[in-house]
């Protein structure tokens, strides 16, 4: 089998601070807020930042002043039955870096909810309505918050992995 | 099991009570112009739109929570059904993201066959959105002459994959199998007489006053809005941004390719509508570079346990038919991780975000498409301006309800 191993993996954050001491977003957030930087990876290529729950608009924000200014889509990974239930994939793209860096947010089951980062860019307005609809994941400070892809008077939330896929409904 | 029903609607945008002079108009989901299924809630004051509303969902298929329940090898047909009049671009945009996942290397025959084929998508995607678009003007004629040009495009694809649409031939690992003996011929001799055939619809349309006064001025957006409201592709270049994939953050080979990035600063439908005519011809010349400098090997990477065996090799070869059943019947881990790959689909940015568990299954698979971010931007556009431009707006961001709904 070829494969190639360019790609080196980073798994935690003292390594990724070590090999990306330059790095505009890593600078920018923990010039901001080092604490609000709890993990860091980098793998096949691409940056993961996770960021703490409450700072997920504050960081949004930072980043964009850092150059990261096209946001391309948020969207959620349910790791039931394990804690805390819900990843948040931010991917942002530079148009003047050309890169892309993911962040990510943990959330727990009992009462998800993170602040919506519409604010800061308004084309997150629909993939925000997307998660909220497909896997009950609120955004506080969303302007609509309503079920995009089902009915309105929709019960429970296709994409989460507890949803059953046969039988009656 | 108990579900909790969801946060109560926060707020209704129209139709909250519009003053006496406004009315509330739908436009769809059976509406001619809107491509689909497309419902647009329309708040106007005469024929001025106060606020317009998306209405969107009722192609719904929950495509990604079906990939959860398949083998890798297996969601790649799903692929072709999001976006059903660019197939290849989807195969392209998941097959880089499981090869990334895989650290699967390519050949580069594959790599550049892939290329030629992503362009021919690009040409027939673009040819499917002229003659719609021109259709909804008005302007009925040119439609039957993309169609003839666009039926090429479909016999080429169905000469390499027995499929005219939805064409699964890119797999993960390469391609599905050789393309035919006389296929670089054939490609060779449509795209010898294909930049007359783009001059023939520019002489139909760009002329003709009606048409321009149909669109030019019509649905301005600025270059800050449309990176705000993550609009990509054609509509995001006709605005100013300079910015590619195919340039900017290479796959697939492209950066052994020589093309230009049209921009235009212009902003409206007619600019929009220069620039996909100018990315077709760009198209062209990638096509004839990819004819030029095909590389030989083979199409599919050297990973048994990965890419299905060759016909011949699994009725002759006891370890091909073993590496054959196995990979049918129980598919191949994928080593944990996620990736998130983005191309230039003939609509925008598209990308394929794939977590893997390290099982054969995918455990999540999100396609971000490239329309659905356009859509939020027609509002800003059509605000304030007649009802008639609504058609003239959404015809020229090129939507495609199935990667919209997905």
């Amino acid at each position: 089998m070829t494969t190639h191993k360019t790609q080196i993996t980073l798994p935690d954050k003292s390594s990724v601070l070590e090999a990306f001491p330059d790095h505009p977003a890593l600078k920018a957030i923990l010039a901001w807020k080092p604490e609000a930087l709890t993990d860091a990876r980098f793998d096949r290529g691409e940056l993961t930042i996770t960021i703490a729950q409450d700072d997920i608009r504050a960081a949004a924000a930072t980043v964009q002043s850092a150059g990261y200014n096209a946001f391309q889509d948020v969207t959620a990974v349910d790791w039931y039955p394990s804690t805390p239930r819900f990843q948040l994939s931010y991917h942002i793209v530079s148009h003047s870096l050309k890169e892309l860096i993911r962040l990510r947010v943990l959330v727990d089951e009992a009462d998800p909810s993170v602040e919506s980062i519409t604010p800061v860019w308004p084309g997150a307005n629909y993939y925000e309505r997307e998660v909220f609809d497909l896997f009950g994941i609120r955004f506080e400070g969303h302007p609509n918050l309503r079920r995009i892809m089902m009915p309105d008077d929709w019960q429970g939330h296709p994409l989460r992995k507890d949803y059953p896929v046969e039988g009656y409904r | 099991m108990a579900f909790d029903v969801g946060t109560p609607i926060l707020e209704v945008p129209v139709a909250e009570g519009p003053s006496d002079q406004h009315m509330v108009l739908n436009m769809g989901p059976q509406h001619p112009s809107t491509h689909g299924v497309l419902r647009l809630v329309l708040e106007i004051d005469g024929e001025i739109v106060v606020r317009l509303y998306p209405e969107i969902g009722y192609l719904h298929t929950g495509i990604e929570k079906t990939c959860e329940a398949k083998f890798y090898q297996q969601v790649v047909p799903l692929t072709d059904r999001v976006d059903y009049l660019s197939p290849m671009a989807n195969n392209l945009c998941y097959c880089l993201a499981v090869e990334r996942l895989l650290d699967l290397e390519i050949p580069e025959k594959a790599q550049w066959i892939r290329v030629l084929l992503s362009e021919l998508t690009r040409l027939n995607s673009h040819l499917v959105w002229l003659g719609t678009h021109a259709m909804d003007i008005g302007a009925l004629t040119v439609f039957l002459y993309t169609f003839r040009e666009r039926e090429d495009i479909l016999r080429i694809f169905e000469m390499v994959s027995g499929q005219r649409m939805m064409t699964s031939y890119f797999r993960i690992g390469g391609l599905s199998m050789e393309p035919p003996l006389d296929f670089f011929d054939r490609v060779r001799s449509f795209i010898s007489t294909f930049p007359e055939k783009i001059d023939e619809y520019s002489n139909l349309l760009t002329g003709n006053p009606i048409f321009a006064n149909r669109l030019k001025g019509v649905g301005y957006l600025s270059a800050a809005d449309a990176v705000a409201l993550a609009v990509t592709g054609p509509p995001m270049r006709a605005s100013g941004i300079d910015f590619d994939l195919r340039r900017d953050m290479p796959y697939s080979s492209y950066e052994k390719f020589d093309f230009k990035v049209p921009v235009s600063t212009d902003g409206d439908c007619w600019a929009r509508y220069r620039l996909r005519f100018e990315e077709m011809r760009e198209s062209v010349k990638i096509i004839e570079q990819a004819l030029a400098g095909m590389p030989e090997g083979p199409v599919k990477a050297n990973a048994p346990k990965i890419v299905l065996p060759d016909r011949e090799q699994m009725k002759t070869q006891m370890e091909s038919l073993i590496h054959h059943f196995k990979i049918v019947t129980e598919g191949f881990a994928v080593p944990a991780g996620e990736v998130y790959q983005g191309i230039e689909s003939p609509r925008g940015q598209m990308g394929y975000y794939v977590v893997s568990d390290g099982t054969a299954k995918p455990y999540r698979v999100h396609m971000r498409n490239p329309t659905y971010a356009t859509l939020q931007s027609l509002e800003t556009m059509c605000k304030g301006r007649m009802l008639a431009d609504v058609v003239a707006v959404v015809g020229s961001i090129d939507i495609v309800l199935g990667e919209i709904d997905r």
